[in-house]
């Protein structure tokens, strides 16, 4: 008779924790290095860059750990598939944090003064989303009936972001002073930082989905 | 010879085990929350465990709708339910060896020209509808707990994972014993009247009784069963019939358990008896329609959306089917063994209508007038008996039945030498004392021993305000019929 299979759940439990904690620690660093850029501190840009991509490679471990555990220890069977996929997901969001951070580092783009606020918003905009998204994956492990909540707050911020992405595209399109591939090129970063919460709000709509599996 | 005549009950031990087992772990192992091998290992012990510790309780009734008296007769009686079984098995079925077993003891009784027993026919058959309904209230409630339970201590997903193993593992235990306790009638209850064992003391710490040993080594077929052949209907039912979560699946084992227990505890019979609440019957109840019961239950919890009502149909036809189709196999069979093998399928019991029994019938207050022109006719079996009775009198149910009882004839002859083979722990000294008075004394009825007994002494009258005390003053009663018994 296994009695470690208390020790194995909460040991699975540490380790999701610990995943979703990387994702948090990436948005809070990505949020930084994008100030530090549009300031112009590159030196701490490329630091923090660094920290972003040790955390993207320590939760690439985990979740390898994880995936793992769940199938040789069999453990959740009926929502096995759907947690590797939420784990999954979550993955692509650190990893996205990580090609934005690589992107403005190969691109360099030059974002003029008068954009800054609105970048700064849009970043902010697009971390909390996936802050809520982390918030509602935690419920979903520990107290499934308190994700709507959290899966509420994504959709807010995803809102949030989409004013701020449009906002800052018309205004970037009105400046007659810039060439039109000085334009289009910062209209990519807005895109990319826009997509974050975009693809925040994608997983939450699957989470919904392993929810509604879930109810009793 | 008689372990091979007993090779039928253990074949039907051996799909039982492969069958229903299947009820108790298949959700479990089929979603991969339990592994086959515990699941086989726990299974197979705790239903030898049920059917030698508790089987004794549904025995009672198997053996009340018709006493297969030969070894012969009941080898092809547990033949023709493990056939019919095994045939609605292979069409892909979920019924139980309760139905296959009825059914084939109607058979005989049918070729035997045994009167069936109709009061415990209805109470078998109603506990085959009661069943299931049961099952299914005590899956809606048990459902409701468990998810108030959930929300309340706010259990996360991996602790709630891991209550649900050790859950099913607790109720997967519970089920297998009490379909031991429940089922074992089935596959041993037929062979028990003609078993050849007799008790067995170990070095006085525990002794097994003739029924017992029966119910071991059925307990042990049905194991192999599990061991042997359960894993593929295991794997069908917890991923094929029933796609349901791990913790619906620990509330339909549960309340399956629950209503098998509740139709196999003696102990709970005599507690309901003895603070004098209705006791409920102890019958063989089908672990299929338990369980599917149990699963239609949390389905109506949830709208009844997603319960496949012609699949239920389905089966509720196979219900129906099983015993009907065990009865013809076995008639059919007894018919070709009796004819054909020259093997005796039953001991005829005779019935003579005697002037006491006339006297007995007459102080009843049923008119005998009629009755009286059959004095000292002698009648081969119960149908002849009824037709006779029949082409006289009109009679109620209730008073053919007394005349029936009345007029068997059952000589018996107390001796002293049979009075010591008595075993003097279970009879009271005052009751063979009551014996000893008689000894040398010829009956031809049952019923005129035990009226002489009861006239001897207060030890061996049956109390009808204390339930518990008769039953067990039956059992010696029909102890004793068996070993008086002359031909």
């Amino acid at each position: 008779m296994d009695f470690d299979i208390f020790k194995r759940r909460s040991g699975i439990e540490t380790q999701i924790d610990e995943f979703l904690n990387r994702v948090s620690e990436a948005g809070l660093i990505f949020k930084g290095a994008v100030v530090d850029y549009l300031k112009g501190d590159l030196e701490t840009f490329v630091l923090k860059r660094d920290r972003l991509h040790e955390a993207e490679r320590q939760g690439d471990v985990l979740r390898r750990e994880l995936e793992l555990m769940l199938f040789t220890k069999t453990l959740i069977p009926e929502s096995r598939g759907d947690v590797l996929e939420l784990i999954e997901n979550m993955d692509t969001l650190l990893d996205h944090y990580k090609g934005a951070m690589w992107k403005i580092d190969i691109e360099q783009p030059r974002i003029c003064d008068e954009f800054h606020e609105d970048f700064k918003e849009l970043v902010e905009y697009g971390v909390e989303a996936v802050e809520s998204t982390v918030c509602a994956c935690r419920a979903f492990f520990r107290n499934i009936d308190t994700a709507s909540a959290h899966m509420d707050k994504v959709i807010y911020w995803e809102k949030k972001s989409d004013v701020v992405s449009t906002r800052l595209q018309r205004a970037i399109f009105r400046r007659e002073d810039l060439r039109l591939s000085h334009k289009r090129h910062i209209r990519d970063f807005v895109r990319f930082m826009e997509k974050i919460a975009d693809e925040a709000e994608d997983v939450i709509d699957r989470l919904s989905i392993y929810i509604v599996k879930r109810a009793l | 010879m008689f372990l091979f005549f007993l090779s039928s009950g253990l074949f039907l031990g051996w799909s039982l085990g492969a069958n229903d087992a299947a009820n108790v772990f298949g959700t479990a192992v089929g979603s991969q929350m339990i592994s086959f091998k515990r699941a086989a290992v726990l299974c197979g012990v705790f239903v030898i465990l049920g059917a030698v510790i508790s089987g004794a309780g549904t025995s009672d009734t198997i053996g009340k709708l018709g006493t297969v008296n030969a070894m012969a007769g009941a080898f092809i009686v547990a033949l023709a339910a493990a056939v019919s079984v095994y045939l609605m098995t292979v069409l892909g079925y979920p019924v139980s060896t309760s139905q296959g077993i009825i059914g084939a003891i109607i058979g005989w009784n049918l070729f035997t020209g045994t009167l069936i027993d109709y009061t415990s026919l209805t109470k078998i058959v109603s506990s085959w509808i009661a069943c299931p309904i049961l099952a299914a209230i005590f899956s809606m409630i048990l459902y409701k707990l468990v998810v108030f339970c959930i929300k309340t201590f706010k259990i996360r997903m991996f602790k709630l994972d891991t209550l649900t193993r050790y859950g099913l593992i607790i109720v997967g235990i519970f089920g297998a014993y009490s379909l031991g306790a429940n089922n074992i009638a089935n596959v041993m209850g037929v062979f028990v009247p003609v078993s050849p064992f007799r008790d067995i003391s170990f070095m006085g710490i525990f002794s097994l009784t003739s029924a017992q040993q029966l119910f071991l080594i059925g307990g042990i077929t049905i194991a192999i069963g599990v061991i042997t052949y359960s894993k593929r209907v295991m794997m069908t039912v917890g991923t094929g019939i029933m796609k349901i979560s791990p913790v619906s699946a620990f509330v339909a084992v549960w309340a399956h358990s629950i209503v098998l227990f509740l139709f196999a505890s003696q102990g709970l019979e005599h507690f309901l008896i003895s603070h004098g609440l209705p006791s409920i019957p102890l019958v063989p109840v089908s672990s299929s329609q338990a369980i599917v019961g149990a699963v239609i239950g949390i389905g109506l919890l949830k709208g009844g959306k997603g319960i496949r009502w012609k699949t239920v149909g389905g089966i509720s036809v196979g219900w129906v089917v099983t015993p009907l189709l065990a009865a013809l196999i076995s008639f059919i069979s007894l018919f070709f063994f009796q004819n054909v093998f020259q093997q005796q399928t039953y001991k005829p019991v005779e019935y003579i209508v005697s002037a006491a029994a006339i006297e007995r019938i007459e102080n009843q207050g049923i008119p005998t007038d009629k009755l009286k022109g059959m004095l000292g006719n002698k009648y081969s079996s119960a149908f002849q008996f009824n037709k006779a009775l029949k082409e006289r009198l009109s009679l109620r149910l209730d008073d053919t039945s007394f005349i029936m009882e009345s007029t068997e004839y059952h000589k018996m002859e107390i001796t002293g030498a049979a009075i010591r083979f008595l075993d003097s722990k279970w009879f009271t000294e005052e009751q063979i004392k009551a014996l000893e008075k008689l000894d040398g004394q010829v009956f031809i009825h049952t019923w005129m021993m035990d009226e002489a007994l009861a006239g001897i002494s207060p030890s061996w009258r049956i109390k009808k305000d204390d339930r518990l005390f008769s039953r067990r003053l039956k059992e010696k009663i029909d102890r004793i019929h068996d070993l008086f018994h002359t031909r």
